[in-house]
């Protein structure tokens, strides 16, 4: 998956979790739970959701890197190269 | 009634409810008066086609759909019927009573199952790898969610809990929430029952594996209690949560006060695992009566619990005809008929539908009656159309249910103290 590929994947995801969710004003760089309505539940089905769709497992310490867009791409990019 | 004090009496202030048939107590009470069924048809997980009734409402007046994905479906209900009554009662905002003042009691019939029953059909698709287990099961689960959920949203930060009571529960919750009030631990009781149980394939399989499903062409002749042709329980979600206050508070504000709970009682068949005990309902009505200080002549309508099964509509006609056979003015009827089985909130709806009763004098019929069970065949029992009373003064509420519990209220219009 390329880079744009993976960011729409992540904003899809929180849009089904929350489809009121402003995404059109994301700042990629700052924290998502600054931004958005999402709480720790909320990060949780993000991780279940790529489980889901692509049998990738996120171990809780690494978690952290899930906190803005970019760091989610950045952690996902390696990881989703052949999905 | 024996002499209490105005800050021992309790009243009903706030009526807020989602039935199969409406979602405000004005519409619903329409739809009662002229029989208007809400029950349709769904499809369902496995089992496929089966009445039931469904409620529809507007599921984000009062939180956001992604509180709604997040919670049950029972929290949903909860939460708007929970709103609606303090809207009702001209509560919201909490200008009368703190928010730690005030309980929130939910009776349940059961909470978890369609939960489960979910999050395995959900695993089922991960060949059973229980990494695809969601973090959600167990706040959702725990059977405190409902009442739980509605807190959150109201900030109500005094006591909630459930009230397990298969489908005696509705009145079961308005009971603890009267003896919440009488000893003084809350200022405000917002009590009912809430039914998610439409989304469970295991509760109408059950029912089935029982005998005890009804079925029927027409799914709105599906539920048709003391009717020959009856052949079991059409099962329905819903919820009604009632503001319940003290007298003497009531009176300070002037506010609408729509009846005195003035009996209740509950007690335990101590017998069977689902059959019901005609004996024992009777011996729970009598209670109520006492409490009230009431004699069966002096209630105008008995709402009864009857679900439309062979044995259980006619232990309950049993109970009625030992206590009221020399009662020519004590009228019958039925709301099961009209909205189904509403379990957890069968009580509360039942009762709900009836209180209008006190401004408008009229029984709602029991509807689907049309070759009446002889062994049913009470004096009074309303059918099909409403009747016109004079006067009505007192309703007595039947909610009975599986592993032998029973619970009653009466509940008397307020016209001096």
């Amino acid at each position: 998956m390329t880079i744009d590929e993976i960011k729409n994947v992540v904003l899809e995801i929180i849009q089904d979790i929350d489809d009121e969710a402003d995404l059109e004003n994301l700042n990629s760089g700052e924290a998502l739970r600054d931004q958005l309505d999402l709480d720790s539940m909320d990060f949780l089905d993000i991780v279940m959701e790529l489980r889901k769709r692509y049998q990738i497992q996120i171990p809780e310490a690494d978690y952290p890197q899930l906190a803005t867009l970019d760091s989610c791409v950045n952690y996902l990019t390696p990881r989703l190269k052949a999905a | 009634m024996p002499q209490l004090s105005e800050d021992q009496r309790i009243v009903i202030t706030g009526v807020g409810l989602a039935s199969p048939n409406a979602d405000n107590l004005q519409d619903y009470r329409s739809n009662l008066l002229a029989g208007q069924s809400g029950i349709s048809e769904m499809e369902l997980r496995y089992i496929g086609k089966v009445p039931a009734g469904l409620c529809t409402f507007p599921e984000t007046k009062y939180r956001k759909k992604k509180e709604n994905k997040r919670g049950t479906r029972a929290g949903c209900l909860g939460v708007y019927v929970a709103n609606e009554a303090m809207q009702d009662a001209g509560l919201d905002g909490f200008s009368q009573y703190a928010q730690n003042r005030t309980g929130v009691y939910i009776g349940l019939t059961e909470h978890g199952t369609v939960e489960t029953e979910n999050e395995i059909y959900n695993l089922s698709q991960f060949e059973y790898n229980t990494d695809f287990w969601s973090h959600h099961h167990n706040p959702r689960t725990v059977l405190n969610n409902p009442a739980g959920e509605i807190t959150m949203n109201l900030g109500i930060s005094g006591p909630h809990y459930s009230i397990g009571g298969a489908c005696a529960a509705g009145n079961a919750a308005v009971i603890q929430g009267a003896q919440m009030l009488k000893l003084g631990e809350v200022d405000m009781a917002l009590a009912g029952g809430i039914s998610e149980s439409t989304g469970s394939f295991g509760i109408f399989a059950s029912f089935k594996a029982e005998g005890a499903l009804g079925v029927h062409q027409d799914p709105t002749k599906a539920c048709r209690p003391f009717d020959t042709g009856r052949n079991g329980i059409v099962v329905s979600e819903g919820a009604c949560v009632f503001v319940m206050e003290r007298l003497d508070k009531a009176l300070a504000r002037n506010c609408r006060i729509y009846g005195e709970l003035v009996g209740y009682a509950m007690n335990s068949d101590a017998r069977d695992f689902v059959l019901p005990y005609g004996p024992r309902q009777a011996e729970c009505m009598q209670l109520a009566l006492d409490r009230a200080g009431l004699k069966p002549e002096d209630i105008d309508i008995i709402n009864t619990h009857a679900t439309g099964t062979k044995q259980g509509d006619i232990e309950e006609c049993n109970a009625i005809r030992s206590l009221f056979k020399n009662c020519p003015h004590t009228y019958v009827n039925n709301t099961k008929s009209i909205i189904g089985h509403a379990m957890g909130a069968a009580g509360v709806l039942e009762l709900a539908g009836n209180l209008p009763a006190f401004a408008d004098n009229q029984v709602h019929p029991t509807i689907n009656v049309d070759t009446l069970d002889p062994e049913c065949a009470l004096p009074n029992l309303v059918t099909n159309e409403p009747r016109q009373l004079e006067t009505v003064k007192t309703i007595l509420n039947n909610s009975f249910g599986m592993v032998g519990i029973n619970s009653v209220v009466i509940v008397k219009k307020m016209t001096s103290t």
